[in-house]
């Protein structure tokens, strides 16, 4: 598990120690779409999560 | 076996094929591509027995295919079969061309063109961009003013694509489309996608319930994926009261969470099974 701020409000999240870069979670506080992405330091973090593109689906 | 999972989004499905492939004892090495350095003329150290391609964005699956084949790494599915079923165009003439059943189709490169062709195919019809999915930008014209207005819309978008206009005939469908799987020449597993609303795209609200796959449910579907050059695919398929089964889109990366909550189908198991069996021959 990993203890991390929501980069929009900065409540706190917990996310879970198999999380995959790339992996959305939403937080509880204030319903942002957030990423979860490792920076070039190894440190784990969360971002706002990227809107659905044009070429998005399948 | 070291197989690869060219990602850009986590979603359910990403989760079970790496899932699957532990189960299987092989060794899954997830690539998000999102940020990575991709160079052409060296390697990439992103080599391995094969790759499956799970890229939600069209462009980053094109270009992360292309690159990763260059290297020699198998990908699943390959850049021919990505381009096969993204382009609307391409699936359909590769459809017709081995004679597989599908909604009639024209497309017109002007506007006076697509009114022309829609008058002899018959109203309603349905415009289509050459790219796209979840139903995006997909309009269903009733008479001749509603067509000109859709095509005058698409017309002023920035996109030169949406200067191609893709018509098909409306198939009066029972509320519900077919969602099949072609893993490597079989069909495990297929779903009905219900909905009140004439597009049926469990993405726009359409639910899902399993689906028997019939004998001939299987044929058109196996044509279908030969024809767009194989691999995994999901097909969809229209219920026509004239016309029995008809190909309407083939999908090249495709979702099966909605699959596997109402069938209970391990989808992902048989994805990896059956490309390691391919790759092994």
């Amino acid at each position: 598990m990993a203890d991390l701020n929501c980069p929009v409000c900065g409540g706190s999240m917990v996310v879970p120690s198999d999380a995959l870069p790339g992996e959305l979670f939403e937080c509880g506080e204030c319903g942002a779409q957030l990423e979860y992405f490792v920076d070039e330091k190894n440190v784990p973090m969360l971002r706002v999560a990227e809107e659905v593109a044009e070429d998005w689906g399948q | 076996m070291n197989i690869g999972l060219a990602y850009d989004v986590v979603r359910f499905e990403e989760k079970s094929l790496i899932q699957a492939i532990n189960d299987a004892g092989h060794v899954a090495k997830p690539l998000h591509v999102v940020g990575k350095e991709f160079w052409i003329n060296e390697g990439n150290g992103h080599e391995h027995d094969f790759v499956i391609q799970r890229c939600v964005s069209y462009s980053r699956a094109l270009a992360t295919t292309t690159i990763l084949e260059r290297f020699g790494n198998l990908v699943v599915n390959g850049l021919d079969v990505l381009r096969n079923t993204a382009d609307k165009l391409i699936t359909s003439c590769m459809l017709a061309r081995r004679g597989v059943p599908a909604p009639m189709t024209a497309v017109a490169l002007t506007r006076q063109t697509a009114v022309e062709i829609a008058k002899k195919m018959g109203f309603p019809v349905v415009v289509k961009p050459i790219y796209g999915s979840w139903g995006r930008n997909i309009a269903r014209a009733f008479d001749e003013q509603s067509l000109v207005d859709i095509l005058e819309l698409r017309e002023n978008m920035p996109n030169p694509m949406m200067k191609v206009h893709y018509l098909q005939e409306y198939v009066d469908k029972p509320e519900r489309d077919i969602r099949a799987f072609y893993v490597w020449g079989e069909v495990p597993v297929a779903i009905y996608r219900v909905s009140k609303m004439w597009k049926t795209n469990t993405a726009l609200g359409g639910r899902a319930q399993p689906c028997p796959v019939t004998d001939e449910l299987r044929e058109i579907v196996v044509k279908a994926g030969d024809a767009v050059g194989g691999g995994v695919l999901g097909v969809d398929i229209l219920e026509s009261k004239e016309k029995g089964l008809l190909v309407n889109e083939v999908n090249g990366v495709v979702e099966f969470r909605n699959t596997v909550l109402v069938t209970g189908y391990n989808l992902a198991a048989k994805i990896v099974e059956s490309t390691v069996q391919v790759v092994r021959r």
